[in-house]
């Protein structure tokens, strides 16, 4: 039961300026709770790496309406209508990676490999904004992008155990078991309530909790 | 006929039994409801489902289910759900059969942008751009003009691009289009429509068959 923590001393751990990954497609998969807490707690200049932007009331668009963002690495933001005025009045930077692009760098970022080549973006804002670099190798023209790694990762999950392996429900894995392996800090935010270690079936686990560093309880 | 129903009851001719596809929002999301008799196919949603099976009905919504329009959704049987690394490894690694999205512009060469307007509100690229690098077959289903009138199909694209030479196909009101080496060629006109209005309302240079025979929409 070590790795259990109230969701209040889980973001005592995040310190100011940290990056953060956020799993979630529409924000299902985000821990609203765990972002909630980091709402009351204020952590400040925070570069959050997420598919979506969440939206006004959601997920981590609730951060960057309270001006806690600096940062945002993401592949769509069209349920957040002010974060384009940011942008505009340079109070926040952004960075739009395609889809397949983001989850591939964070990938890298966490097997411990060097960057990815990808021909998705070639002739694109992707070259045009230096996010990827065009590179010629094999006969072939491809994009190179750095890896993606961070301080924190914040995900939700449906069932664990006290070693803290992880199964999702349906849509809620997305970037979950990706964005585990890319991070010093991995906390998961669990829906129903944790189990004794033997009681997932191994075949079933979708994060091994060797990645998970914190628990935290869902109130239902 | 609404004109985006002609669209997408041509296109859904091109399914054959068993693909797996993913359908862009707008017409796309139209065709399964055309499918010929004994062809069904599998839909693939970028955020990890293969299979699903439209919306879920009020009162039967599972929370942790959602499709790529975060609508509350279902799935077939024998369906899978998967992370979002093999989600795009599939879309990416030519495992989809067809891509069919909406275009705000395409050209001659096959290029296609459909994700921002200049000018208009930023909203990011999402999984189209490595929709159209990577599948099979890239089918774009959009009206022929835009709503002020002005040809979509283009001798080259002016709005940022989405993809460089990725079209295959361009299924529109009037026309069915295919893209090639050699430039676009008119293969089918819609129903009442002649080969002079596709010509007209087209400026992007058109390759002309002998015979452009009518799209057979039943």
């Amino acid at each position: 039961m070590g790795k259990l923590k109230s969701v209040q001393e889980a973001v005592q751990m995040i310190p100011d300026g940290a990056s953060i990954l956020i799993n979630g497609f529409y924000q299902q998969g985000a821990p609203e709770d765990i972002i909630d807490e980091i709402l009351v707690q204020k952590k400040k200049n925070l570069t959050l790496m997420n598919n979506d932007a969440g939206t006004a009331t959601k997920g981590l668009g609730k951060l960057i309406y309270a001006g806690l963002v600096k940062k945002l690495i993401c592949s769509w933001c069209g349920l957040n209508p002010l974060l384009p005025e940011l942008v505009e009045q340079g109070k926040i930077e952004l960075e739009l990676n395609p889809q397949g692009t983001f989850v591939e760098r964070i990938r890298a970022g966490g097997y411990g490999l060097g960057g990815i080549l990808t021909p998705t973006g070639l002739g694109t804002i992707i070259e045009e904004k230096g996010w990827g670099t065009r590179v010629h190798l094999g006969g072939k023209d491809l994009l190179y992008h750095t890896p993606l790694r961070a301080d924190i990762c914040l995900l939700e999950a449906y069932d664990a155990d006290w070693v803290g392996n992880l199964i999702f429900r349906r849509t809620q894995r997305c970037f979950g078991p990706i964005m585990a392996t890319a991070a010093d800090l991995v906390i998961a935010s669990v829906v129903t309530p944790i189990q004794q270690i033997g009681a997932l079936d191994p075949d079933h686990i979708m994060v091994p909790g060797q990645l998970v560093d914190v628990l935290v309880q869902q109130r239902r | 006929m609404d004109i985006r129903d002609i669209i997408a009851k041509r296109i859904a001719q091109e399914f054959k039994d068993g693909m797996l596809v993913n359908l862009g929002v707008g017409i796309p999301t139209r065709i399964p409801g055309f499918l010929p008799k004994g062809i069904s196919v599998w839909l693939e949603s970028e955020n990890g489902i293969i299979g699903f099976n439209g919306l879920a009905k009020k009162g039967e919504e599972y929370p942790f289910f959602i499709d790529a329009s975060n609508s509350f959704t279902t799935i077939l049987p024998g369906g899978s759900i998967i992370d979002s690394g093999l989600s795009f490894g599939l879309i990416r690694g030519g495992h989809l059969d067809y891509t069919v999205l909406g275009a705000l512009q395409v050209d001659e060469e096959g290029n296609l942008a459909n994700w921002i307007v200049p000018g208009g509100r930023l909203a990011g690229m999402g999984g189209a751009m490595d929709l159209v690098t990577g599948a099979k077959k890239v089918i774009v289903a959009t009206e022929h003009c835009s709503k002020d009138g002005k040809s979509k199909i283009l001798k080259k694209c002016t709005f940022p691009l989405t993809g460089l030479k990725v079209v295959d196909i361009i299924v529109t009101d009037l026309a069915y289009i295919e893209v090639t080496d050699k430039g676009l060629i008119l293969k089918e006109v819609a129903p009442g429509v002649s080969v002079q209005d596709v010509i007209a309302k087209t400026e992007a240079s058109l390759i002309i068959p002998p015979n452009v025979p009518e799209m057979k929409l039943n």
